[in-house]
C-alpha cells in the first residue's frame, strides 16, 4: 500500500476513541461520534442477516423448480430480507452512522442538540431489531415487508404483530434522530455559518430529517391500526368487517414512498461532497442542489399511490398520482446534471470514494429513469409485481443508497478511525461491487419485462438463463461487500495513521484532527467562507 | 409572564387548572352528545369537540402558545401534512365510483 506523504500524519495523543476505555464508556457514551460507531456495528449486523436472506433467495432461484425451499419458507425469506434491509439497514445507514458523526462537526458544534436522546434512540433501534429477529427465529412473517391487508390481519398465521411492533419501535428511533438533526442544524451552527454556507450533506440530511418527523408517525399509526384489526377484530381494512383494504395501502405508502427518499437523499448528500472534492472544483449550482433536496422531501409525499395503480383505486386519482410522480424526476435530474457539470473541466482523481460516487450517479440515473417508466399508467399495468419493479428499486436502493453509503464510509473513514485503508483493494472492491450489482439486477429488468412475477419460489424454465446470471452476479456482489469489511477491520489495527486532511479537500471536518477530539475542535471554529471553495491559486500550489 | 433563560416562560398554575377544567367539561359534553341521536351531525359534533380539546392541549399543555415563532410553524407543518394525506386520499375515495365496478 502506497500512501502519499500528505495522507499520513501523527495522530493526536488524546482523541475521542482513546479518551475513555472500557465497554461502559461505549454503552453509556453521549458522544455523537461514538454513537455513530455503535450504529455502524448494529447496522452491519442487520445487513448481514438481510444479506443472508438474499443469498438464500438467489440460491433458490438458480433453478426453475422450487427445490430448495417450500413456498412458505420462501415467503418468509423475502419478507425478512425486505424488513431487515429497509427498516434496519437502509433507513438508518447514512443518517445514523455518517450523519451522527458528521453533522455536529460540519456545523462546528460540540455534539448534537440532545446527546442523551441520541444514545436512547440507538437503544430503541437495537431493541426493535432484536424484537424483529426474535420473530424471525420463532417462525418469521410471510406477508412481505408491505404487510398488505386483509392477508396480514385475517389470514396470515405468522408473527405479524411481533414484527410490526419491532418496526413500530424502530420508527421512534428514526423520529428522535430526525428531531435531533433538525434542532442541531437550526440552533447550533458556528458563528458565520449561514444556511447557504452549510455543506450539501447537511442540507440533504435536514431534508431527510423532515421526512423522518413528518412521515414516520403515519407508519406507526398504520401498524397500530393493523394490530387493532388483527387482535381485536376492529374493522378498518378488512372488507368483511366493513373496512377498506386500499386504506391500508394509502396509509402505508404515505410513509413508505417518502422512505425511499430517506434512503437516497443522504446518499445524494454524500455524492455532493465527494464530487467537488475529487474534481477539485466548487460544486455547480449549490443553491439548486440544496433546494432540490427539500423539493424531493416535499414532492416525495405527493406520489404514494403509484404503488396502487392496479389495486382497484380510482383511475382518475391514478392519473393525478401518475403526473405527480413524474414531477419527482425534476429535482432528481437537477442534481444529476449539477454533479455532471461539476465534473466538467475538473481535475478528477479516481480515488475510491469517487468511484463509488460515479457509480451512484450512473446507477441512480438508471433507477430513476425506470421509475419514470413505472409512473406511466400503461407500463405500470404491464410490469406491476414483476421483476422489473424489483430491478428498479434495487437500482435506487442498492445502486443508489448503498453505493452512497459505501462512498461516504470510504471518504470519511480516515477521519472516523484516523487510519488509512489499502488504496488498491478499496478500488478493486468498488469495481467488483459495481460489476456484481449490474450482473445481478440488470437481467431482472428483462425478466420482469418478459413477465416473470415477483415473490414466487419457482418459475418457467425459459427464465433460467437470466436467473442464473442474476444469482452469479449476487455472488460477485457478496464478495464485493466482504472485501471492504475485511480491509476496514484490518485498517483499524494495521492501517497507517491518516493526516487531518488526507484527501487535501476543504470542509470543517478536515480542519480538526483525525480522529477528532471528544469536543470535536480544539477551539470553536468561526466560518468565514462557503463550502467547496477551491480557488485557482490552491490548484496551482497543488500542482494540479 | 416571567421568562426563565433555559426553561421558557413560567405559566401560572391557574391557567393549567382552567384548561384542565375545560377539558373535563368538553369530555362530559362528548358523553352527553353520545346519548342523543343527532343524525348526520353525530360525527361532526364528536370530532369538533375532540379537535377543540386537542387544540387546548397543544396550545397550553405543550406550550406551543409560549414558544418562539418556529414552534407554531412546526405544528402547522404537521397539520398541513395531515391535510395532504387526507386530501390526496380523497382524490381516490371521491372518484372511485365514477366508472362503476368492472364485472358487476
Ligand atoms: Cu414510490
Amino acid at each position: 500500500m502506497v500512501a502519499l506523504p500528505s495522507e499520513t500524519g501523527i495522530p493526536p495523543k488524546v482523541h475521542y476513541l482513546n479518551a475513555d476505555y472500557g465497554i461502559r464508556s461505549w454503552l453509556l457514551t453521549t458522544d455523537h461520534k461514538r454513537i455513530g460507531i455503535l450504529y455502524l456495528i448494529s447496522i452491519t449486523f442487520f445487513f448481514a442477516i438481510g444479506g443472508l436472506m438474499a443469498v438464500l433467495i438467489r440460491m433458490e432461484l438458480a433453478t426453475p423448480e422450487g427445490d430448495l425451499f417450500q413456498s412458505d419458507t420462501y415467503n418468509r425469506l423475502f419478507t425478512m430480507h425486505g424488513i431487515m434491509m429497509i427498516f434496519f439497514f437502509l433507513i438508518p445507514s447514512i443518517p445514523a452512522v455518517l450523519g451522527n458523526f458528521l453533522i455536529p462537526i460540519m456545523v462546528g458544534a460540540r455534539d448534537l442538540a440532545f446527546p442523551r436522546l441520541n444514545l436512547f434512540s440507538w437503544y430503541l433501534f437495537n431493541i426493535a431489531g432484536l424484537f424483529t429477529i426474535w420473530a424471525l427465529v420463532h417462525g418469521g412473517v410471510d406477508t412481505g415487508w408491505t404487510f398488505y391487508t386483509p392477508y396480514s390481519t385475517r389470514y396470515s398465521n405468522t408473527h405479524v404483530i411481533a414484527t410490526a411492533l419491532g418496526i413500530f419501535i424502530a420508527g421512534f428511533s428514526s423520529i428522535l434522530t430526525g428531531l435531533n438533526f433538525v434542532v442541531t442544524i437550526h440552533r447550533m451552527r458556528a458563528p458565520g455559518l449561514g444556511w447557504f454556507r452549510l455543506p450539501l450533506f447537511v442540507w440533504s440530511l435536514y431534508a431527510t430529517s423532515l421526512i423522518f418527523i413528518l412521515g414516520t408517525p403515519v407508519l406507526a399509526i398504520t401498524l397500530l391500526l393493523l394490530a387493532a384489526e388483527r387482535v381485536f377484530g376492529i374493522g378498518i381494512f378488512d372488507p368483511s368487517l366493513g373496512g377498506d383494504p386500499l386504506l391500508f395501502q394509502h396509509l402505508f405508502w404515505f410513509y413508505s414512498h417518502p422512505a425511499v427518499y430517506i434512503m437516497v437523499l443522504p446518499a445524494m448528500g454524500v455524492v455532493s461532497e465527494i464530487v467537488p472534492a475529487f474534481a477539485r472544483k466548487k460544486i455547480f449550482g449549490y443553491r439548486f442542489i440544496a433546494y432540490a433536496s427539500v423539493a424531493l422531501a416535499v414532492l416525495g409525499f405527493l406520489v404514494w399511490a403509484h404503488h396502487m395503480f392496479v389495486a382497484g383505486m380510482s383511475i382518475y386519482a391514478a392519473t393525478v398520482f401518475s403526473a405527480l410522480s413524474m414531477l419527482v424526476a425534476v429535482p432528481s435530474a437537477v442534481k444529476v446534471f449539477n454533479w455532471t457539470a461539476t465534473l466538467y473541466q475538473g481535475s478528477i482523481s479516481w480515488d475510491t470514494p469517487m468511484l463509488y460516487a460515479l457509480g451512484f450517479i450512473g446507477l441512480f440515473t438508471m433507477g430513476g429513469l425506470t421509475g419514470v417508466m413505472l409512473a406511466t399508467l400503461g407500463i405500470d399495468v404491464h410490469v406491476h409485481d414483476t421483476y422489473f419493479i424489483i430491478a428498479h428499486f434495487h437500482y435506487i436502493m442498492v445502486g443508489g443508497a448503498i453505493m452512497g453509503y459505501l462512498g461516504g464510509l470510504h471518504y470519511w473513514w480516515p477521519k472516523i478511525t484516523g487510519k488509512l485503508y489499502p488504496r488498491f483493494w478499496s478500488r478493486i472492491s468498488a469495481m467488483v461491487i459495481f460489476i456484481g450489482f449490474n450482473v445481478t439486477f440488470f437481467p431482472q429488468f428483462i425478466l420482469g419485462y418478459l413477465g416473470m412475477p415477483r415473490r414466487y419460489h419457482a418459475y418457467p424454465p425459459e427464465f433460467q438463463v437470466l436467473n442464473v446470471m442474476s444469482s452469479a452476479g449476487a455472488t460477485i456482489l457478496g464478495v464485493g461487500y466482504l472485501i471492504p469489511l475485511i480491509y476496514f477491520i484490518w485498517s483499524m489495527r494495521y492501517g497507517r495513521h491518516a493526516s487531518s486532511n488526507p484527501w487535501g479537500v476543504v470542509g470543517l471536518e478536515w480542519e480538526t484532527t483525525s480522529p477528532p477530539p471528544t469536543e470535536n475542535f480544539e477551539t470553536p471554529p468561526v466560518v468565514t467562507r462557503g463550502p467547496y471553495e477551491y480557488s485557482r491559486s490552491e490548484e496551482v500550489a497543488d500542482g494540479r | 409572564m416571567k421568562t426563565h433563560p433555559h426553561t421558557g416562560p413560567v405559566v401560572p398554575v391557574g391557567v393549567y387548572v382552567a384548561v384542565f377544567a375545560a377539558l373535563l367539561i368538553l369530555t362530559a359534553m362528548t358523553t352527553a352528545a353520545a346519548f342523543h341521536d343527532l343524525g348526520p351531525m353525530n360525527n361532526v359534533v364528536a370530532l369538533g369537540i375532540a379537535a377543540l380539546k386537542a387544540t387546548l392541549v397543544v396550545l397550553f399543555f405543550m406550550h406551543v402558545r409560549y414558544g418562539t415563532r418556529l414552534i407554531p410553524l412546526v405544528v402547522a407543518a404537521g397539520l398541513f401534512w395531515l391535510v395532504i394525506l387526507i386530501a390526496l386520499s380523497l382524490t381516490d375515495y371521491l372518484t372511485r365510483g365514477w366508472l362503476g365496478v368492472p364485472g358487476r
